[in-house]
Formats: structure tokens, C-alpha cells, sequence
């Protein structure tokens, strides 16, 4: 099962990929730019966003801790801060307790004097009272008159009997303020006991929390073990309300949680706990500002990723265009090159074997020419026989038969012998309407409209009058057999470039298959019926070859030819490489 | 006419038999060699007026025996017929001093026209030649003879 999903994969690859040859071409290049965007596309976006992740969740990992890690400290010190303050004064109490007796403390002189001391001395007491064994309050100190209140059933009287010392969660005091109580008891040798109790308000705890500088948008304050506000919160509530985050008891460590408050902001709770009283100090902060800079990081690092990839995408599908079109041109070229070269070959090839075959068939056709000449002056000097006229007539004919035979042998002969052209320069638009000339009469008595436009000032070029004279007569004479009676022939001369004069002659005739295109500069390919050689073209071309000219055919069955002479200019470039 | 001795020079039997023939129908006399040793060997016996020789024989070949032949006797004319042959062997063939260069196969007619030129041509060079030596120019009488050759050349081309 997995053999065969593995094969089916690697074929659907090598399919998808189109390693085998394709011979249709233009779907091979298409092909081709596909896949080379993709592997480039591939190398470049992985790598990037890989790297893209890797420092994004570095960055995050690191800025937060940037910035949770001063919360921490700041939690820990203001945390330390209460404790001070409760410590302290609890101290105070336990210090009045220890250096006073239950007598001395008992005056209420002595007692309304300590009182104005601590007042003084120590900011957030609002009274302060004795309390006896039974739980009476025997003397009090104090705004409020709260002499001889019983705190027997008061769950901190024992509690303070158990533990010694008690710090009370907030409560509302008279006057509807928020208070705390602290207490310490104190046992005599004889065994009995008294307590000393002291009530502070809470100001000093909103002073604490704004000593630690929190911004508009935070929070922070003390709940205690149910969750209820201690201190103000700025955001969730009052004092004693409830407060919407749970809070995990005991965590003396600082602990960090990222959850949504009541008004819909993300945000971090940053908590840590007291050991007594068992309160917890809680800071709220949006998480938009904390990590404020992060995001505005994260989107300059989004922002230029998704703008390099975009870029990225662009130059490599550019970039493929560009390199495909260059492939596909170097491969043109290199066809084309390959064509030509092929064709040159293989008319050179034809070229030498024909000039073999027809020297070689000279030797027996100049034979038949004496003996059949031998026969007829023999014929001829004899008295008369019967048959002498039929005799001499079949002779004649033999040797008109040599004659053309002969016809053909010297123009092969002729094409091979490389005759050196006598080159001289040429007006071309004068010659051409010379070969014109040549055939007006049959274009007149055929009604064919001639059409010419020679370019004016053409330079003159560089060749051997007879010759091209040769060319445009086979090329014209070609036209005139293709177009029918009343068909039209141009002739368009111009300048091509640096190097060549173009001369066009176009028809609007039979036309060519595009089999036909490939060998009509093939010898004895002829497509006249009776009467071609087969070589006019053949000859032609080779003549053009020999000037250092080109020609170009295109054509179009039923729509007509077009035939395009080019030849160098006098003092173009090819001179220049003819004289190195 | 019947004083022209013309020497046919050809490997091809049947066709040099055949000219020869003609030739001689046409009140001309000939002899013929069918290589180029037979060829020299015959103008030693007996020196032609005339001389058709071809280009592509075995042995000794055309060429070489216009070469040997010219430099021997430089007032033997020398008519190539050939069915080979570029345009470099006719130069280098006119340049040894051949009368003129006919491809096969060719008209009889222009055969014997060009043999009688040949010969016109050579007696003219030898009468005026002989001409010169009676007037005691013996230099320039040779260096006619010599150049014969090349002066119908450059003659020809222009």
C-alpha cells in the first residue's frame, strides 16, 4: 500500500514536472517557465519563512519577557511594602502590650495618651482599645465611644486566643470607612489574659499601590482569599466588591495569567500572595500595552515579508519570462542556423555530384554526337537511297536530342565551375527595370498588372551584372508562370540595413505547399509541367550565396509568392571582412 | 587545305576515332594517339600543325603533355577538348599556351573553324617570324614564336 502511493506520488511529480520530452514546443516552454518559478519561488519564500517564524516567535518570546519580568519585580517590592506596614504596626501593638501592664493600660489617662502618641507617631490608627480575658472591652481610645462592646463571640477574639496576634481583612468601620483590625494578646503569670486591639484605616494602602506608578489603562489592588476588593480598583469595582479574576491562593511566587477582563480588553494579570493576612496583590494591564511595541514590530515584520514575497514573486516570474524567452530564442536561432547550414550542405553536396555526373556523361554524349554526326555526313555524301531524307531527318533529330542534353551538362558545369563574378557597382532599380524589359511583351500580352516601388537614392551594390541580371530574370519568370492572366507582380526595392539592398518580388499567383518551400532550390525540382530544367532556382541561388547576398522565400498556397533578394552594398561592412 | 596535320589525342576510342574520320572528311589530315606517351612519341616522329588534345587521360595527362609539347616545339597548336575541366584548368591551360579550349561534346563545325584558325594563326606567327630573321632580328623573331601562346590569350580575353 505505501510502495504504491510512494510510486503513484513520484509519477504525479515527474508528470506535474514534465521531466520526459515534450514535443509539442510552446506547451514544453510553458512548461518549462512553470517549473523554474516554482523552484525558484520554492528557494527563496521557504528559506524566508522560516526565517520569518523563527525570529517572530523569538521576538515574541523575548519582549515579553522584556516586559513581564519588571511587573515581577514591581509586584514583589510593593508586596514587601505591606507587609512592612502591617508588620510595623503590629509591632507597635505588641510593643505597648509587653511594656505596659493591664493596670497601667487600664487608665484611661494612660491609654488616651498612647493613643495620641501612636496617632502622631504612626499615620493610618484610629483607635485603639482593651479587651479582657472575657472579651469586654474594658478601655477604648478613640473617635467613636465603644467602652464596654463585647467581642467575646467575634470570630477574631479566637482566633487572636489561638494564634497570639490577628490582622483582620478590610471591613467597614463606623463612619463607613474602610478599616482593618489588628490585635495581640497578652498572658499573664497567673494565667489570665487581655488583648490589645488597634483599627488602621486603609489609606495608607491606596498610598502604597500608587507608589507603584500604574499607567491609566492598568489596575491594581489587594483581594483577599474570597476574591473581594480590599482596595479600590480603578476599573472592577470598590472596596469589598467582587472581583472578576480568579486568583489562585497560596501563589507566593508571582504568577501570570493573559485572560479577558469584564470590559473586553485582553489583558495579563500579574499576582502574588501575602502570608498574612492571607491577601493577594493583583495588577491588571491591557495586553495592547504591553506589548505594544511588539505589535507594532510584528506588523513592520509582516509588512515587509509580505512585501519582499510579493517582490519576490514579481522579479521571478519576470526573471523566468526573460530567461525562457532566451532559451527559446537561442533554440530559434540555432535551428534556423542548423536549417541553413543543412540546406548549404546539401546544395553544395547536389551541386558536386551534378557537376560529377554531367562531366562524366559528356565523354559517351560527345560519342553519340560524331558517330550520329559520322552517320549523317556519311548519309549526306552518299548518292541518293530510299529513306535518305527519313535517315538524315532521324539524325538531325538525334543530335538536337545531344544538343540539349548538352544545354543541361554546361549549366550544372557552369553552377559548379565557380566562375568568379566580376563585381562591380550596380544600380539595382536600373537592372531590375532591365530584366523587366526582358519579359514586357509576354506581361502586356498576358494583361498583368506590374507594380514597382524603388526606393530613391538606393545605394549601388556590389556584384556581377550578368549574373544578377541571371537572378531576377529566373525569379521574375517564375512569377509570371505562377500568377494567372490580368494577376499582378511587384517589385519593391529598399534598404535593408548597413549592409544589404532588399529587393522583393511579390505575386499573387498559384503559390506554394510548404513542402514544395523546402526544394525549390533542390536541382531538377520542378513543378512545370513540361519544359523546367529544375535548375533556374538552383542556379539562382547559388549565385546569391556567391555575392555574399541571401534570399528568403515565403509563401502561400493559392495566395502567392513572395521572393526576397538581398545583396551587399558597395562599401558595407562585407567588404570589409572580404578584404581581411 | 590538305597540308594541316592534326593530331587527335584522346583515351576515348570510339570518339576519337569517329572525329578523326570526320576531320578527315573535311579535307584535313589526321593522326591520332590514345595517351599522352603515345602522344608525345607521335609528335616526335613527325610534328603536327595541329594539336587536339584532351585533358583527362591515364598515364600522362593532358596537361602535362600541352606543357611538354610547348616547351619542344612551341609552334604546335594546341586546341583542349574536354568534357572535365573549371574554369582553373582553362587558365592554366592558356596560361601554357594552348590556342583555345573547347568542352565536349562540340560541333564539328566549331572544331574544324578553330583548327583552321589555329593553323592560320601559326603561319602567320612563322611569315613574320621569318620575316624578322631576314631582317636579322633573330630576338624578337624567337620571343614571337615563344610567346605565341600567350599573346592569343591575352588577345582573346579582352
Amino acid at each position: 500500500m505505501m510502495t504504491r502511493a510512494k510510486s503513484w506520488l513520484y509519477t504525479t511529480i515527474r508528470h506535474f514536472l514534465s521531466i520526459h520530452k515534450i514535443s509539442d514546443a510552446s506547451s514544453r516552454y510553458i512548461i518549462l517557465r512553470r517549473n523554474i518559478t516554482l523552484i525558484m519561488l520554492f528557494v527563496t519564500i521557504v528559506p524566508l519563512t522560516v526565517m520569518g517564524a523563527i525570529n517572530h516567535f523569538q521576538y515574541q518570546e523575548s519582549l515579553k519577557n522584556e516586559v513581564i519580568e519588571p511587573l515581577r519585580v514591581l509586584l514583589n517590592k510593593t508586596r514587601h511594602s505591606f507587609h512592612l506596614f502591617l508588620e510595623e504596626r503590629l509591632s507597635m501593638i505588641r510593643f505597648i502590650s509587653s511594656a505596659y501592664t493591664f493596670e497601667q493600660l487600664s487608665d484611661p489617662a494612660t491609654l488616651n495618651r498612647l493613643y495620641r502618641v501612636l496617632k502622631n507617631e504612626f499615620e493610618g490608627f484610629v483607635d485603639i482599645g482593651l479587651i479582657n480575658g472575657k472579651g469586654l472591652q474594658i478601655g477604648y481610645a478613640g473617635p467613636y465611644s465603644l467602652e464596654n462592646k463585647d467581642y467575646s463571640q467575634q470570630a477574631w477574639f479566637q482566633e487572636v486566643l489561638i494564634r497570639d496576634s490577628f490582622i483582620s481583612e478590610v471591613f467597614m468601620g463606623y463612619g463607613k470607612v474602610p478599616h482593618i483590625a489588628i490585635a495581640v494578646q497578652r498572658v499573664e503569670h497567673d494565667g489570665t489574659y487581655w488583648m490589645l486591639r488597634a483599627t488602621i484605616d486603609t489609606n495608607k494602602f491606596d498610598e502604597i499601590i500608587s507608589t507603584m506608578e500604574i499607567d491609566a489603562k492598568s489596575d491594581a489592588f489587594i483581594v483577599n482569599r474570597e476574591g473581594l476588593f480590599q482596595t479600590h480598583s480603578r476599573y472592577y469595582g470598590d472596596v469589598l466588591g467582587k472581583s472578576p479574576f480568579e486568583i489562585l491562593q497560596g501563589a507566593y511566587e508571582t504568577t501570570i495569567d493573559e485572560t479577558v477582563d469584564p470590559l473586553g480588553r485582553e489583558v495579563i494579570v500579574a499576582y502574588a500572595s501575602f502570608e498574612k493576612p492571607n491577601f493577594s496583590l493583583v495588577v491588571v494591564k491591557p495586553k495592547d500595552i504591553i506589548l505594544r511595541t511588539w505589535i507594532t514590530l510584528q506588523g513592520e515584520m509582516f509588512f515587509i515579508f509580505f512585501a519582499s514575497v510579493f517582490v519576490i514573486i514579481m522579479i521571478v516570474i519576470k526573471l523566468s519570462d526573460v530567461m525562457v524567452m532566451n532559451i527559446k530564442e537561442a533554440e530559434e536561432r540555432r535551428e534556423n542556423a542548423i536549417h541553413e547550414l543543412e540546406q548549404n550542405q546539401k546544395l553544395s553536396a547536389i551541386g558536386r555530384l551534378a557537376a560529377g555526373v554531367a562531366h562524366e556523361i559528356n565523354n559517351p554524349l560527345a560519342i553519340i554526337n560524331e558517330k550520329a554526326g559520322l552517320m549523317k555526313d556519311l548519309v549526306t555524301y552518299s548518292p541518293d537511297f530510299e529513306k535518305k531524307q527519313r535517315f538524315l531527318d532521324l539524325l538531325t533529330s538525334i543530335i538536337n536530342s545531344v544538343g540539349r542534353c548538352k544545354t543541361i551538362t554546361h549549366r550544372l558545369l557552369g553552377f559548379a565551375r565557380h566562375k568568379e563574378p566580376r563585381l562591380e557597382p550596380l544600380d539595382i532599380n536600373h537592372l531590375v527595370q532591365e530584366v523587366v524589359g526582358f519579359v514586357n511583351k509576354e506581361m502586356v500580352y498576358r494583361n498583368i498588372d506590374l507594380r514597382t516601388e524603388f526606393a530613391e537614392d538606393l545605394p549601388r551594390v556590389l556584384a556581377d551584372q550578368g549574373q544578377v541580371q541571371q537572378v531576377f530574370l529566373n525569379i521574375l519568370s517564375n512569377a509570371l508562370s505562377a500568377v494567372h492572366d490580368n494577376g499582378r507582380v511587384s517589385i519593391t526595392s529598399w534598404e535593408e540595413d548597413k549592409r544589404n539592398v532588399g529587393v522583393s518580388i511579390q505575386d499573387n499567383g498559384s503559390g506554394m505547399t510548404e513542402k514544395t518551400i523546402q526544394r525549390i532550390f533542390d536541382p531538377f525540382f520542378t513543378t512545370k509541367k513540361a519544359g523546367g530544367t529544375g535548375l533556374g532556382l538552383f542556379i539562382t541561388y547559388g549565385i546569391v550565396k556567391k555575392l555574399g547576398g541571401d534570399i528568403k522565400v515565403h509563401s502561400r498556397e493559392n495566395e502567392g509568392s513572395t521572393f526576397t533578394i538581398y545583396l551587399p552594398k558597395v562599401n558595407g561592412e562585407t567588404d570589409k571582412e572580404k578584404a581581411e | 587545305m590538305d597540308e594541316i596535320k592534326v593530331l587527335l589525342v584522346d583515351d576515348e576510342e570510339e570518339f576519337v576515332k569517329t572525329l578523326a574520320e570526320r576531320i578527315e572528311m573535311r579535307n584535313l589530315g589526321s593522326d591520332i594517339a590514345y595517351n599522352g606517351e603515345q602522344a608525345l612519341k607521335v609528335v616526335k616522329d613527325e610534328v603536327p600543325d595541329v594539336m587536339i588534345l584532351d585533358l583527362k587521360m591515364p598515364g600522362i595527362d593532358g596537361m602535362e603533355v600541352l606543357r611538354r609539347v610547348k616547351k619542344a616545339y612551341p609552334d604546335v597548336q594546341v586546341i583542349m577538348l574536354t568534357g572535365h575541366g573549371s574554369d582553373k584548368d582553362e587558365n592554366e591551360a592558356r596560361q601554357l599556351g594552348a590556342y583555345d579550349y573547347l568542352q565536349k561534346p562540340a560541333d564539328i563545325d566549331k572544331i574544324v573553324s578553330t583548327i583552321k584558325n589555329a593553323y592560320k594563326n601559326k603561319v602567320q606567327k612563322s611569315i613574320m617570324a621569318a620575316t624578322f630573321a631576314e631582317a636579322g632580328e633573330f630576338d624578337t623573331a624567337r620571343e614571337m614564336m615563344k610567346e605565341n601562346g600567350e599573346k592569343k590569350k591575352s588577345v582573346k580575353s579582352e
